[in-house]
């Protein structure tokens, strides 16, 4: 890709005084290769490959053999802030999501202080408007403190300037039943949606890896499936019961692709997300006791990833979702037991679903739009993303080379944390550009404006990366 | 022998090699000078994140029995926490001069990661780690039994043990030494049965190389030897795994009736410590049969081979 352009105004101005940008000869969900006129924040005209004229001023991207996909939307984030910054901010998070082609991220609840007041949603939307790179959609808690005991006061944080819909005690699970049957019950009157973190805690009291042949070998004691799927089953009933919508968080067993599929038959309003890692890590990986591969749910069995693969594939499982969870070196260098859980996964979201899903033919671009896009704004009720890119729609958009390939390095990476369980691993496909409201955020694959200061904040942890910039 | 991590590390030769190197220490030991020269100025750490004073001794006698230095390092108390950081401490041992170091945790896996985080190049013997393994215990168990079964039939000592039926007995699931021997028993062709009610038998055991039991009694006239497991009620935190201490030694205590059931050359084996008149009786422990107190004896000479491997290998080889 190649771009020209008169220079632009940048930084703090409205989205309204970008110049207007032709992205030229894309190919429009993998189909067509289309022009495409961005102006005023929304898709102005759009036309066949090479039929449109750049207007005086506007920025020209030439994208022919470039995918262009709705902006991403990521319904499962961790940006740490408040409370974790040295793990992540929302700036460094905003910055990883932007270079994995997502325009916007629901940041979950489990901050420091706990995301359980109109007062903490407000300042984490309020942070994400001054980066600016995605638009930050903040999680609220379900209970006060995330401790399962009382329901945190969902209606103001609906009605406040974050305008929450998506509320969540991720990390821990709504596991008694009547809190769990009031929050669904309650949330249908904001239009809000209760998305569950799955996890019996009695049954995986201590647990470290999921529960089978390798966890017997190694002796860690294990995460049983069921602990996961007990929990959906008893979920979707009471949904039915009060007839609430229900969103299940990361599922990751080939039975809970079962109740779901019988859920949905069912009529049961429920969706559900599964994270690109268990789409096509296995536990095998943990033989080697190394703690990047430490998550929660677990990386469970090859039988698991087939079936979250064919889930995604006819429906059953409607949103991939990164679960993004950055963690300082030091509570990832050390042994198994005492590391912290939780992967990076903003910046290879995109290249693990072209390998898991489109490159084994499950998926095409159009899919991907909808699994990454689509779905996952419909779902936490973004109403100006994961629209078409169509003429009058938001311009909100990721351009994608599906013919690079490259080895995933950490080091290189814009978010804080350097947990990535692909490193090493060459994965298929790169993010050239991201369009945020019509303006680029992304160009050439690196944050457009970038200023060294900038730079610094995300790579002050890897030194290989410095030492790569100075020569 | 780059590091010795679990008993799956060793090959058929492998084991087979430091079994016999064992009996030459074991040989020594018997001399009126009992020290060899061989590990002289090397430097061997002892460091134990976990409290075991049987392990520890055993492994500080190989090493000065070998002539090496050597520093015992204990923490107090055994839970993971970052105050005891296992990387820190590898830095501070590399820092030291350590030529191997003989590694104690509480927790599964600490031994691979000393052995392959890359935080020292240091070569990392698994003294126990978590519920996961101790190999030198299934290398001394092999070695007690090897001995014993070839005093009674003769015959090539490389081959002794294959065919021999061994029974493991108890709480599998949280043992690390179940976990060893049963690796170690297959790769010398033993024929292994673990007996245990199905609450400590892990999941997945099915793909374990060896067969599982719930019937003590049907078991133990076939056997050639029975290794009792502690049952380690310091692990089982939640409870529930039997209904009652008496209910578990009515069905898996090795006690004098079930003694009469095995053969009558077999072997009673237990790794220590012993929750005496919970899994095995006194009668049992205490009987001709019992190999308990020469296991212990047997634990420092496969030490001092496992060390000798380690460190003076190449040399030698
Ligand atoms: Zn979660």
């Amino acid at each position: 890709m190649s771009t020209t352009d008169t220079p632009a105004p940048t930084g703090a101005a409205g989205e309204g005084a970008a110049p207007p940008v032709l992205v030229r000869r894309a190919r429009l969900l993998g189909g067509e290769e289309t022009d495409l006129l961005l102006a005023g924040g929304r898709v102005a005209r759009t036309g066949p490959g090479g039929s449109l004229e750049a207007p005086d001023g506007a920025r020209v991207v030439e994208a022919a053999g470039l995918v262009a996909l709705p902006g991403l939307v990521d319904l499962h984030t961790h940006l740490r802030e408040p409370g974790r910054e040295d793990a992540e901010t929302v700036r460094t998070g905003s910055r990883a999501a932007a270079l994995g082609g997502f325009t916007a991220v629901h940041a979950m609840a489990n901050t420091d202080p706990v995301a359980d007041t109109a007062g903490v949603v407000e300042q984490v939307w309020r942070l994400g408007r001054e980066v600016g790179l995605v638009d930050v959609r903040p999680v609220g808690a379900v209970t006060v403190g995330l401790a399962g005991e009382r329901l945190a006061e969902l209606g103001a944080m609906a009605t406040s300037a974050a305008r929450v819909r998506v509320f969540s005690d991720d990390g821990r699970c709504v596991h008694d039943p009547v809190l769990m049957r009031r929050a669904l019950e309650y949330v249908r009157s904001v239009d809000g949606v209760v998305a569950q973190h799955a996890q019996d805690p009695r049954l995986t009291e201590g647990a470290q890896m999921h529960e089978g042949v390798v966890s017997s070998v190694l002796g860690l004691r294990g995460w049983p499936a069921v602990a996961e799927e007990a929990v959906i089953a008893r979920d979707v009933l009471l949904a039915d019961h009060v007839g609430s919508r229900l969103h299940v968080c990361h599922v990751s067993t080939a039975g809970s692709v079962e109740i779901l599929r019988w859920a949905k038959a069912r009529g049961v309003d429920v969706t559900a997300e599964v994270t690109p890692h268990h789409l096509l890590l296995t536990d095998e990986l943990v033989r080697g006791y190394d703690p990047v591969y430490k998550v929660n749910p677990p990386l469970r069995t090859r039988a698991d990833v087939e079936a979250l693969r064919e889930a995604v594939a006819d429906g059953t499982v409607d949103v991939v979702a990164t679960d993004h969870a950055p963690h300082p070196v030091e509570d990832k260098d050390c042994e198994w037991a005492a590391a912290a859980m939780g992967m990076t996964g903003l910046e290879t979201a995109l290249s693990v679903v072209q390998e898991a899903l489109v490159e084994t033919g499950l998926l095409g671009w159009a899919d991907v739009a909808r699994v990454l896009s689509s779905a996952p704004a419909r779902i936490g009720r973004l109403e100006d993303h994961g629209r078409p890119l169509a003429e009058g729609e938001p311009a909100h958009l990721v351009l994608v080379d599906p013919a690079a390939r490259r080895p995933v390095a950490p080091e290189q990476h814009a978010t804080q944390g350097r947990n990535s369980p692909y490193r090493g691993m060459e994965l298929p496909g790169r993010v050239v550009a991201t369009v945020l409201r019509g303006r680029p955020v992304v160009l050439d694959g690196a944050l457009v404006g970038e200023q060294p200061d900038d730079a610094h904040l995300g790579a002050s942890r890897g030194a290989p990366h410095g030492a790569a910039g100075a020569s | 022998m780059r590091h010795l991590l679990s008993a799956a590390d060793l090959s058929r030769e492998g084991a087979l090699e430091l079994l016999d190197v064992a009996e030459e220490m074991a040989a020594t030991q018997a001399r009126e000078i009992k020290k060899l020269p061989t590990l002289r100025g090397r430097t061997v750490v002892n460091l134990f994140f976990e409290d075991s004073t049987r392990t520890r001794i055993s492994f500080e006698a190989a090493a000065k029995r070998l002539s090496a230095d050597v520093i015992t390092f204990s923490a107090k108390g055994s839970s993971v926490s970052k105050g005891e950081s296992l990387k820190d401490t590898a830095l501070t041992l590399q820092a030291m001069g350590a030529d191997a170091v003989v590694l104690r945790h509480s927790a599964s896996g600490a031994a691979h990661r000393l052995a392959h985080a890359g935080w020292s190049g240091v070569g990392v013997l698994n003294a126990g780690d978590g519920t996961h393994e101790h190999p030198t215990q299934a290398l001394l168990d092999a070695f007690t039994l090897r001995r014993r079964l070839a005093e009674r039939a003769g015959g090539d000592p490389a081959r002794v043990l294959e065919g021999a039926r061994v029974a493991v007995v108890g709480d599998v699931l949280h043992s690390r030494v179940a976990r060893s021997n049963v690796l170690l028993l297959e790769t010398l062709g033993a024929d292994v049965v673990l007996v245990a009610p199905p609450t400590l038998l892990p999941v997945g055991v099915g793909t374990w190389p060896c067969r599982t039991s719930w019937d003590l009694d049907a078991v133990l006239p076939d056997v050639d030897a029975v290794m009792v497991l502690r049952v380690q009620r310091e692990r089982m935190g939640g409870g529930g795994f039997f209904p009652s201490a008496q209910e578990y030694t009515r069905r898996f205590g090795l006690d004098g009736r079930r003694l009469r059931l095995l053969p009558d050359h077999a072997l009673v084996m237990h790794p220590g410590p012993m929750n005496r008149g919970l899994e095995i009786s006194a009668e049992a422990a205490d009987s001709p049969r019992s190999t308990i107190v020469e296991q212990v004896a047997n634990g420092v000479a496969v030490r001092m081979a496992a060390l000798y491997l380690l460190l003076a290998g190449e040399d030698a080889a």
